[in-house]
């Protein structure tokens, strides 16, 4: 018998397994082949591509191993901790481990200035941020249904919120003009224009910190959004993931904190929570979903089934979580060093005459390269991308992979690299652009690129390379290991 | 009233059955052999606590297998920030090794097809996702895991369908079952993607034949429809006949390997269900690489898969290890089924699993599901042992009971036996031995208490769907 496997599998298996819902097939990943192919490291591979598109948070992971040597009991594989070995291994309870509740709601009312208390009754489990985005649709929303995005957005949202789902995204533009802002117009005409289309919107997400502008919602438009939501009476989902990486002010105001002060449905009020990011423990794939809603919770509770946290990893971070003192100071230093190396960075590039957003969370700053591109479209921007990816050798993020309305902006991560690394980044920037000056004999002393005199004429081959035109598969054997949906977030 | 979704709502978490009202009696009096001598034993659990000790002594004589020990933290900062979906490649290979130890290195497994879940329940949903659209069905042998409900259909919309099997021919999966079931789905406009089989099975405790694996596949081929192997029993196979695996039976029986997939896990067979192991193996290179990128929305926490790669890839302890739960689970299952015949208490004959499926049909006052169920309070509330009616696995017979016998110690297991015993002699005097008859004088009175178990009840958390998996 002859068996044809590529027809018989469009056949056999199911849409969501052959339609591209997964995101992965964008030509947003030729470039992480680059990175892959060339990565750079200090001596071995001085000239490689600097990793600047994953969002890690890398600066204080020195605190957290001295904590876990200090407290060799966190672990049910040391002496100290061995005896709990069996208890923990067997528990599977999808209510998740009373401490570990009890410590991590703790840690988000610090998190959230301590203004408001978090009930560990609350506090859901689930495979991620990722696991808690999917896990809140679900919830939420029935196939076909949508939610409103603001742009620009984390890019995995399109997999999150939709892939398995069948839920739709119907984005908010903000723009740049005024600081990508999302103001009551932009919610309702995107509503009126799901409506109009019979589009049923369910609810909203928005991200807060924001990935990828490092931005914090401020207490007005954080209002609006409640009362707007309340209006229509649909869902506000806040993803709260960077609220920890706050590293200046204005501080970091958590929904919970809103609604307190307002006449509001709470039964619409749903957080998502992960320590992959505030802690920098992504591998560790904890992923919280709080919900005010009673049947929310109860049913994220069920589903959290699909994706808990590993015993192991709770009961670790039960203990360190509940250690208030390491925590009040982890999240100090934490901010400290954020903001010392968004300061290097910004104020290296505003050196060189690159400005970017104003911001004061995150892993990363939204750069603006607008006064680079040849011309104020998409294509312009992946052109400049791949010379700053191949020229440059800096793998950062083109804004519209984070499905920006405008052209030109760069998502670019600072907190994965040690020191070193940021002066090799910083140094290939003002090479690249002190070269452009040249080239174009314009004076060392200008600040400003005048759009029509800039010509980037590089003899590099490999900038055209017409295998990094094409959006290519990811085959099962060939694994692009650094590319950020195959992180399970970036 | 605030819109949430039609999942949200409907009853597909499988938690509103009455079959939950049991678990009320075991969480307000659960058994301590010391604080709560007459409480509730728990024997509705299928945990494999067996081998901890041998676990445990591991553990000490390897702290770099820990990333929080003195040996280990030089490891932690890598581990922790590793999410590649693809997972620690040491922990794909030591799986893949371990896997193949378990079926005696009869068949290699590939480390790259090797890909993460949560747990064997974010595997089976996770492989329904992929192989079928909602409305889309797949053939379940009964008696099945009652969890499969949940795990296939709720958020994917999936049917199952039941293939019947009888206790007349032990419960086999016939050609015949099959074809029934099948013919059924089309007759309901039901189109069928694949066979969902598990073995070694739950709750029955034995293992496929050759002849009937060969045959399944066959059929599966024949229809142009998946086989999913849920093989998360594979290690707890303590007694001839030998462990056959479908991984095996593919280098046998010409197949389209595109239609094969496995599940496993850890939470058996190495009694971990905390640590939330779960894989999805597939021979199918599409599946391999849409599993793995829904993985995401489930994977094993880096600091488990760290500790886990270094355990199964010393082979000296897998070796032993195999052995030695193997020893466990045969001494504990012989010494059980034993003492139930003690009493007239009959139950499949099994080679595999951390129960038995207990045979109290003749208990029964009439041959209905009712009267299964009556028994089955009987049984919690006056003998006070939890175990799992039949009617919860979709058998299609009344008068069965899983029973879980890897979860407790010693002792416990030697009161529950008394208490059976001592049930057995009091009330059905003509199912007991006459010999045992004559020698035991024990008289009990039980209180009985009947209040407050008819009523379904709110999910408490020992319940077996709080659990992920049971």
């Amino acid at each position: 018998m002859e068996f044809t496997r590529n027809n018989n599998n469009r056949q056999l298996l199911s849409k969501i397994a052959t339609n591209d819902r997964h995101g992965e097939n964008t030509p947003y990943f030729d470039g992480w082949k680059a990175y892959d192919s060339n990565p750079f490291h200090p001596t071995q591979n001085p000239d490689g591509v600097i990793q600047m598109g994953l969002a890690e948070n890398q600066l204080c992971v020195d605190l957290i191993e001295k904590w876990i040597l200090e407290n060799p009991d966190a672990s049910i594989c040391t002496a100290e901790g061995v005896d709990r070995f069996r208890d923990i291994a067997i528990f599977q309870d999808y209510h998740g481990l009373e401490e570990f509740r009890e410590g991590v709601a703790k840690f988000m009312g610090r998190v959230g200035g301590n203004r408001v208390k978090f009930d560990p009754n609350r506090i859901v489990m689930s495979g991620g941020a990722t696991g808690a985005n999917e896990t809140v649709m679900f919830c939420l929303a029935d196939p076909g249904d949508a939610f409103l995005v603001p742009s620009p957005c984390y890019a995995a949202f399109a997999r999150d919120l939709r892939w398995r789902t069948g839920l739709e995204i119907v984005p908010v533009d903000c723009k740049s003009s005024n600081n990508f802002r999302i103001t009551r117009a932009a919610l309702e005409e995107a509503y009126e224009k799901a409506q109009s289309s019979n589009i049923n919107v369910k609810g909203v997400i928005i991200a807060n910190p924001s990935n990828p502008l490092g931005t914090v919602l401020d207490k007005e438009t954080m209002r609006s959004l409640v009362s707007f939501i309340n209006d229509k009476s649909i869902h506000l989902v806040c993803d709260e993931i960077y609220a920890a990486t706050v590293f200046g002010s204005p501080r970091f105001i958590s929904i919970a904190e809103i609604i307190q002060d307002m006449d509001c449905n709470r039964d619409l009020i749903h957080i998502v929570y992960s320590l992959s990011k505030d802690m920098g423990l992504p591998g560790f794939r904890v992923g919280i979903v709080y919900s005010f809603n009673d049947d929310v919770m109860n049913c994220a509770r069920k589903m959290s089934s699909f994706g808990l946290v590993s015993s192991q990893t709770q009961f670790l971070l039960a203990s360190m979580l509940n250690d208030e003192e390491f925590v009040g100071n982890f999240l100090r230093e934490s901010s400290k060093r954020l903001a010392k190396r968004h300061n290097v960075f910004t104020k290296g590039l505003e050196r060189v005459g690159i400005s970017s957003l104003k911001s004061n969370a995150g892993l990363f700053f939204w750069m603006d390269m607008r006064p680079l591109l040849k011309e104020q479209t998409v294509q312009a921007e992946l052109e400049l991308w791949r010379v700053i990816i191949n020229k440059v050798k800096l793998n950062v993020s083109p804004g519209s992979s984070f499905q920006c309305s405008e052209p030109g902006w760069f998502r670019v991560c600072f907190a994965n690299m040690d020191d070193e690394t940021v002066k090799v980044a910083l140094e290939r920037i003002r090479e690249f652009v002190h070269q452009g000056k040249e080239k174009d004999g314009v004076s060392e002393k200008s600040k400003h690129w005048r759009k029509q005199n800039l010509r980037l004429s590089f003899s590099s081959s490999r900038l055209y390379n017409e295998s990094l035109m094409s959006p290519h598969m990811i085959s099962p054997h060939s694994p692009i290991p650094q590319s950020p949906l195959v992180r399970a977030r970036t | 009233m605030v819109a949430i979704s039609k999942i949200a709502t409907g009853n597909g978490h499988g938690e509103n059955s009455p079959y939950f009202d049991g678990w009320k009696a075991y969480e307000t009096n659960p058994f301590h052999p010391k604080d709560r001598p007459d409480g509730v034993i728990q024997m509705g659990l299928a945990e494999n606590q067996l081998c901890f000790n041998f676990i445990k002594k591991w553990v000490m004589e390897h702290p770099e297998a820990s990333l929080c020990s003195a040996q280990g933290v030089a490891k932690f900062k890598e581990t922790a920030l590793f999410q590649d979906y693809h997972g620690m490649p040491e922990f794909r290979q030591a799986v893949a090794k371990f896997m193949g130890k378990v079926r005696g290195d009869r068949v290699k497994f590939d480390p790259d097809r090797v890909v993460m879940s949560g747990g064997a329940t974010g595997a089976h949903e996770m492989v329904a996702f992929c192989l079928a659209d909602p409305g889309e069905a797949f053939l379940v042998p009964t008696p099945y895991y009652p969890g499969f409900d949940r795990d296939l259909r709720w958020r994917t919309g999936v049917e199952l369908v039941p293939v019947v099997c009888e206790s007349s021919n032990d419960f086999k999966i016939t050609r015949n079952a099959l074809e029934t079931a099948y013919e059924k789905a089309k007759e309901a406009n039901l189109r069928v993607k694949g066979l969902l089989i598990t073995n070694p099975s739950n709750p029955l405790g034995t293992i496929l034949d050759r002849e009937t694996l060969k045959g399944i596949v066959k059929f599966i081929n024949e229809k142009n429809i998946h086989l999913i192997g849920d093989e998360i029993y594979a290690a707890t196979v303590f007694m001839e006949p030998e462990f056959v695996s479908i991984s095996e039976i593919i280098e046998e029986v010409e197949c389209n390997r595109d239609l094969i997939h496995i599940v496993y896990s850890l939470s058996k067979d190495m009694g971990f269900p905390g640590f939330r192991v779960g894989i999805v193996y597939s021979y199918n290179d599409a599946v391999v690489s849409c599993a793995r990128k829904m993985s995401s929305f489930g994977l094993v926490s880096s600091q488990t898969q760290h500790l886990i790669a270094s355990m199964l890839s010393d082979d000296g302890f897998v070796d032993s290890f195999i052995v030695e739960s193997k020893d466990r689970l045969f001494k504990r299952h012989k010494y059980f089924t034993w003492s139930l015949s003690q009493v007239g208490i009959g139950s499949l004959k099994s080679n595999a699993g951390l129960f038995i499926w207990m045979d109290l049909r003749k208990l029964l006052k009439e041959k209905t599901f009712e009267a299964e169920m009556d028994l089955w309070r009987v049984i919690i509330n006056e003998v006070k042992l939890n175990v799992s009616p039949g009617s919860s696995f979709h058998c299609n017979e009344p008068g069965w009971f899983r029973v879980c016998f890897a979860n407790m110690d010693d002792h416990t297991m030697e009161v529950a036996l008394l208490r059976i015993r001592t049930f057995m002699l009091k009330h059905n005097e003509a199912m007991v031995p006459q010999k045992l008859c004559r020698r035991s004088s024990l008289k009990l009175s039980l209180s009985r208490r009947r209040d407050g178990f008819m009523s379904p009840s709110i999910m408490s958390p020992q319940s077996p769907l709080v659990r992920a998996i049971n």
